[in-house]
């Protein structure tokens, strides 16, 4: 069910302001990429264009093609609701919904999405999520109690146990341990190396050697200069992202001489 | 800086001060009241003299005092603090006067014969006797049902103009408009209000009309503006955070909206509506205008005249005997006590719905 995604000449607009600048990359299936780049430099507008979050923001608007398994996102017929059921996503800050319960959490994509599913079944997709999101054991116990009483980390862990309940074929996630202690970022990565078997996923991250442990491909976005749209320097297997980089920008962002 | 500098002028060097005794304000305020209390006494002046007098010698001497003991900053700070004071006070003497005024003088009143009959003679069933009707029934009832219509009437409409200005409308031309027709809305005396039902009802009905559905469409004018106001607010505070993790797992606008957005700022718009409601609880000219006035029960909101609170109030002080004005202040009151109950319910209803955040 994972899907491969495939961007061709993508540019990104806020308003009249051009945010992006001709992105090109293929997506491997069941893989993990990783967005790396300074901040402003667009991977996140990027990443939110590939689930069509990007309209979300009043004026915001992409010219380019982006094709998941045959089907261009972008194209008129596309409901963008449809696109967004099926490529997840996991934001930098934990978001739960604040009126529900854990469990009522984990089943919010389900259940907003008016399916009707019998309590048995529901008890299944919430267990399944939770042990997906290595979390279930930490809350069996409190499933009624609210998901804001979690902490920072378990939240972050409900937030990805919401988006794999409804199954979805991409899970998009950006910078999600940026708020996270070590600890907890740890959990989140071995739970991003259990995901890949199923799932094709795509990380931003600002930190590189979190792109070098999770990722098989990473992407380097960089700007030209302030004001300016930016841009994909290099996109390549993290081995040889981080071992012997094509472009002398990305070796300068990732050995730390940037400028 | 040299031992010798720092002996002759501590002041500048150490953290601590020369401070006036913790009890300074009270050993002004005291005395000030006493000389007061004298004076007015000894010139026979009205006894309000005593604390406006009062006032001003504790702003003159507390600060004089501080100023020669302490420094420039401390007498500022405590005239400024003084006059703070002054000011919570003169804005706390009416309130407490008006509530204390209508106790006193409404709960003698305030009975079961007084909540369970309308103006109309009846017979006391101990003497045998016909007494003249001293209730206030007919217009509890009058008022609940019109206050309840004009809810019911602007609720809705309030809400969706809220989530039309919060959720579609960002940005766009007609939401400012509707916001700027909004804030004129606030500003409507209420007679206008009142008129514009009649008006409304006489064009329709012909003229003479009066029902209680009129006074609910007066009163909801009023509301309305209010209804919207603290539902966009409340709407607004909502993050944009969670609107996106909704819309990021598939779930459309107005699902999110529906199951999201209005759960999650439900306690909020719960507590502007009811305060919404207990202001135009309290109109009197609109409902006169519109509704009219009647001494006997009324319970069809759609036909005729009602009684309601204000109006009854209104109606037994013009009346001008001892008794109609006890029945005035007992009218006030439970007007007075419907409010607080309606602000408490406010309360702890926006309490049960605010967001859990605990464990």
């Amino acid at each position: 069910m994972a899907k491969s995604i495939d961007v061709s000449d993508v540019s990104i607009y806020y308003g009249d302001f051009k945010a992006v600048e001709d992105v090109s990359m293929t997506i491997k299936a069941k893989s993990v990429t990783a967005f790396i780049g300074p901040s402003g430099c667009g991977k996140s507008t990027f990443l939110r264009t590939l689930n069509r979050m990007h309209e979300v923001i009043p004026g915001a608007r992409v010219e380019g093609k982006i094709v998941v398994d045959g089907q261009s996102l972008y194209d008129p017929t596309v409901d963008p609701v449809e696109v967004r059921r099926r490529i997840g996503m996991v934001f930098q800050r934990p978001n739960p919904f604040p009126t529900m319960s854990i469990y009522d959490n984990v089943l919010a994509g389900n259940r907003l999405n008016s399916k009707k599913i019998k309590k048995s079944e529901a008890d299944e997709i919430v267990e399944r999520s939770l042990r997906g999101a290595n979390l279930w054991n930490e809350v069996k116990d409190r499933l009624g109690k609210p998901g804001m009483g979690l902490s920072g980390g378990q939240q972050q862990r409900l937030c990805i146990a919401r988006a794999i309940a409804v199954e979805p074929e991409v899970l998009l996630m950006d910078e999600p341990c940026s708020a996270l202690d070590p600890i907890s970022t740890a959990a989140i990565e071995d739970l991003i190396h259990e995901l890949k078997s199923d799932y094709t996923i795509v990380i931003v991250t600002h930190n590189m050697q979190q792109a070098a442990r999770v990722s098989d491909d990473t992407g380097f976005f960089n700007l030209k200069a302030a004001g300016r749209p930016g841009h994909l320097v290099e996109f390549n297997p993290t081995k040889q992202m981080f071992t012997n980089p094509d472009n002398p920008d990305t070796e300068a962002y990732i050995s730390g001489r940037f400028g | 800086m040299s031992a010798a500098e720092l002996n002759t002028v501590p002041s500048a060097t150490s953290f601590s001060h020369v401070r006036l005794p913790r009890l300074a304000p009270l050993m002004v305020i005291v005395p000030a009241l006493a000389f007061g209390a004298l004076l007015t006494l000894l010139l026979s002046w009205n006894w309000v003299a005593c604390p406006i007098l009062a006032f001003v010698l504790t702003i003159i001497a507390l600060p004089s005092w501080s100023l020669v003991v302490e420094n420039r900053r401390a007498a500022t700070n405590r005239l400024v603090t003084c006059l703070v004071w002054g000011a919570i006070l003169v804005a706390l003497v009416p309130l407490v006067w008006v509530l204390a005024q209508t106790v006193v003088k409404g709960a003698p009143e305030l009975s079961g014969s007084f909540l369970t009959h309308d103006m109309t003679q009846h017979l006391d069933p101990v003497t045998f006797k016909m007494l003249p009707g001293a209730g206030v029934a007919h217009a509890l009832v009058g008022t609940l049902l019109i206050t309840l219509g004009a809810a019911v009437i602007s609720v809705p409409i309030g809400l969706m103009t809220a989530i039309y200005l919060v959720e579609y409308g960002r940005g766009k031309r007609v939401a400012r408009w509707i916001t700027l027709l909004v804030d004129v809305m606030t500003g409507i005396p209420s007679i206008v209000a009142g008129l514009f039902a009649a008006a409304l009802f006489t064009l329709i009905f012909g003229i003479g009309t009066h029902s209680g559905i009129m006074g609910s469409i007066a009163l909801s004018l009023l509301m309305i503006p209010t209804v919207v106001r603290s539902a966009e607010e409340m709407m607004r505070l909502v993050p944009m955070d969670l609107r996106e993790a909704s819309y990021a797992l598939g779930v459309p606008k107005w699902r999110t909206i529906v199951k999201v957005v209005i759960p999650t700022s439900l306690g909020g718009i719960i507590t502007g509506v009811t305060l919404a409601i207990s202001r135009v609880i309290g109109e009197t000219a609109p409902l006169l205008v519109a509704v009219g006035s009647l001494d006997v029960m009324n319970h069809n909101l759609f036909s005729g005249r009602m009684q309601t609170l204000p109006v009854y109030i209104l109606t037994e002080y013009k009346k001008s005997t001892p008794q109609d004005y006890d029945l005035a202040w007992a009218g006030a009151l439970l007007l007075i006590i419907i409010v607080m109950i309606l602000n408490l319910l406010a309360r702890v209803v926006g309490k049960i719905f605010a967001p859990k955040t605990g464990r």
